[in-house]
């Protein structure tokens, strides 16, 4: 099992709530996301089990959408936001830096599995720019030396 | 005081000014808590309604106040309401879009991560001025912290007796879900947040049928924005005519602007509609000016899908009428501010690679149009601009326009066009001279 107890009480919960069961999928698939950091065909057939909706209607709604990572990605995902608030902030800057910093480059997961380094399109942070997503935390009004102390948090914390 | 979001606010001007209402609290780290919200005179209008008013009354009274959609499109929210049929025998939903993705907006995640109750008091109006006993909010899955808050709030609103059977004593059962999203911008369009919330791709719908006919499950649906809805309890509390005296003639009440890009003091804003452009950018209270004290070179004023302002055109007074007599939108409020040392197509390029990749893909023009535009729009940033690429650019604009079955193929193009007409020159030079007139690069500091 991939799921936690936790995750799949949660999902059979939520099913409950819902007029019809298929709604569930998408907090199903957040649930799962915020569990296990990325969804395969594996976990697909673990939601579908916990919420009782055809498999294949699971994984039909999970490649649509972007926000969840369709194979492992390092432990802490670095999501920059590339969008023009933060852009006209220095988010390229930003990227640059973090790719630097890292040894990667955008895309890429460093060689300790640690960090996954992508860029991503507006996340409601436009009035705290330049900022980054990493796992379910915001990092807002971002500086060089914010970023290295969020770093040296982080691979302490590892 | 810590908060999630260490978002700016004018919090402190809407404590003191009584026709502020939507950020008097949202400084007040206990907010968030029923109790906080109760004490500050929380679900008192809720109360009321369901004590005193008639479903028909609520709707009359939201019709007189003159509140019009906040999510960008401006639609009265009681005239939408009045769209339900009286006499389906299917059960009726609300759902409020907290969806906030269109570029440079950032007020409805204050609204749900510091005044969450809020937020449930509004729908629960709504919901019964619509006769719905079942809603959901529909909150965008990056938003971790807000969909926390808002599960928090669902529980202590259930234990205090404001959700959940015979509310008060009232006989009116409501229940409330909260729905998370994955990511997609297209799902702030009502008809694929009504697909999504019924776990497909998020694709949007041929209307008619409209959702307040049918939408969710087939069955009439109402969708508002946070900010409309949070923005119902104090019409009930205070009353129509005060709603309806705050902002302009046409375009009443106060709106939370998101301000962002080059200006010293970025934030999110509550003001009258009405309220001048050029305050807002320059004056000390709000942004403060431009970054570096530069030259202003241009404003989008409704968020990423809105047409740009150049400086000459910012003596205006934010409400629907004036952005529209300027050829723009007021949107979702999302102010972005650019200044002298941004280049204009580098701006197009981040905004179209924006629409490309969130296009579901459903329509043709917008599916292909936005992906010519943008490879077109790359070619001339990296310098390889070509003869009569102007002239593609304003002809896939034209075949996108008004071609596709939900609103995000012309939130593509209108930027693009209004760029193209108010900053021609630099469009051309960078063609001619395969580069830009001035270089976009921006350090973080």
């Amino acid at each position: 099992m991939i799921l936690s107890e936790a995750s799949v009480k949660l999902m059979a919960e939520k099913a409950e709530q819902y007029p019809r069961r298929k709604s569930a999928i998408l907090p199903a698939l957040t649930i799962a996301y915020r569990q296990v950091g990325y969804l395969d065909d594996a976990v697909y057939k673990e939601i579908s089990r916990a919420i009782k909706v055809p498999y294949v209607e699971i994984a039909e709604a999970a490649t649509f959408y972007t926000m969840f990572p369709k194979k492992p990605v390092g432990k802490y995902l670095i999501q920059v936001c590339h969008n023009i608030s933060c852009a006209l902030m220095g988010a390229d800057s930003l990227i640059e830096y973090l790719e630097e910093k890292l040894g990667i480059e955008k895309g890429e997961t460093t060689p300790d599995k640690l960090f996954t380094l992508i860029s991503v399109e507006c996340l409601g942070s436009c009035a705290t720019a330049p900022m980054m997503q990493i796992n379910q935390d915001f990092y807002e009004n971002l500086t060089p030396e914010k970023v290295d102390q969020i770093l040296d948090e982080l691979r302490a914390k590892a | 005081m810590s908060f999630y979001s260490p978002v700016r606010t004018n919090a402190a001007e809407a404590a003191s000014d009584e026709k502020l209402h939507l950020f008097t609290y949202v400084e007040d780290p206990e907010q968030h808590t029923v109790k906080r919200y109760e004490e500050h005179g929380g679900y008192t209008a809720w109360k009321k309604v369901l004590a005193d008013m008639k479903p028909e009354e609520v709707i009359e009274k939201v019709k007189n106040s003159g509140l019009r959609g906040r999510g960008g499109a401006g639609f009265p929210t009681g005239v939408k309401w009045g769209f339900v049929p009286k006499d389906s025998p299917k059960p009726r939903y609300l759902c409020c879009n907290a969806d906030e993705s269109e570029p440079g907006t950032c007020k409805d995640r204050v609204l749900m991560e510091r005044d969450p109750h809020g937020v449930i008091e509004g729908m629960a109006i709504g919901s019964y001025a619509i006769g719905c006993h079942l809603m959901f909010i529909y909150i965008r899955g990056e938003f971790g912290h807000c969909i926390d808050r808002m599960e928090q709030a669902r529980k202590e609103a259930y234990e205090a007796g404001h959700l959940g059977k015979n509310i008060y004593g009232s006989g009116y059962d409501l229940d409330l879900i909260i729905h998370t999203g994955g990511g997609a911008y297209i799902c702030g369009e009502e008809t694929a947040l009504l697909n999504s919330l019924e776990g497909e791709k998020g694709l949007s719908r041929i209307r008619p049928p409209f959702p307040a006919v049918e939408g969710l499950y087939a069955s009439p649906t109402i969708v508002n924005n946070v900010e409309s809805l949070a923005a119902v309890p104090h019409i009930i509390n205070r009353g129509a005519e005060w709603y309806k005296k705050l902002g302009t003639e046409k375009s009443a009440g106060t709106k939370i602007f998101s301000l962002s890009g080059h200006v010293k003091q970025p934030g999110n804003y509550e003001v009258e509609l009405g309220f001048s452009l050029k305050k807002l950018i320059y004056d000390e209270h709000y942004g403060g000016g431009i970054l570096g004290d530069k030259k202003l070179k241009g404003v989008i004023p409704g968020g990423a899908s809105t047409p740009f302002l150049t400086p000459d055109m910012i003596d205006i007074g934010l409400d629907y009428e004036s952005l529209v007599e300027q050829s723009s939108m007021l949107g979702s409020g999302a102010i972005i501010v650019f200044h002298e040392d941004t280049c204009i197509v580098w701006v197009i390029l981040k905004l179209i690679h924006f629409f490309r990749h969130e296009s579901c893909g459903k329509c043709t023009p917008c599916r292909e149009g936005t992906g010519w535009l943008e490879q077109i729009i790359r070619r001339i940033e990296a310098g390889e601009g070509r003869k009569g690429d102007l002239e593609t650019i304003e002809d896939l604009c034209g075949n996108i326009l008004g071609r596709t079955i939900c609103p995000l193929g012309d939130a593509a193009v209108m930027p693009i066009q209004s760029a193209l007409r108010l900053y021609r020159e630099e469009w051309e030079y960078h063609i001619e001279n395969k580069k830009c007139q001035v270089k976009s690069h921006y350090p973080f500091k």
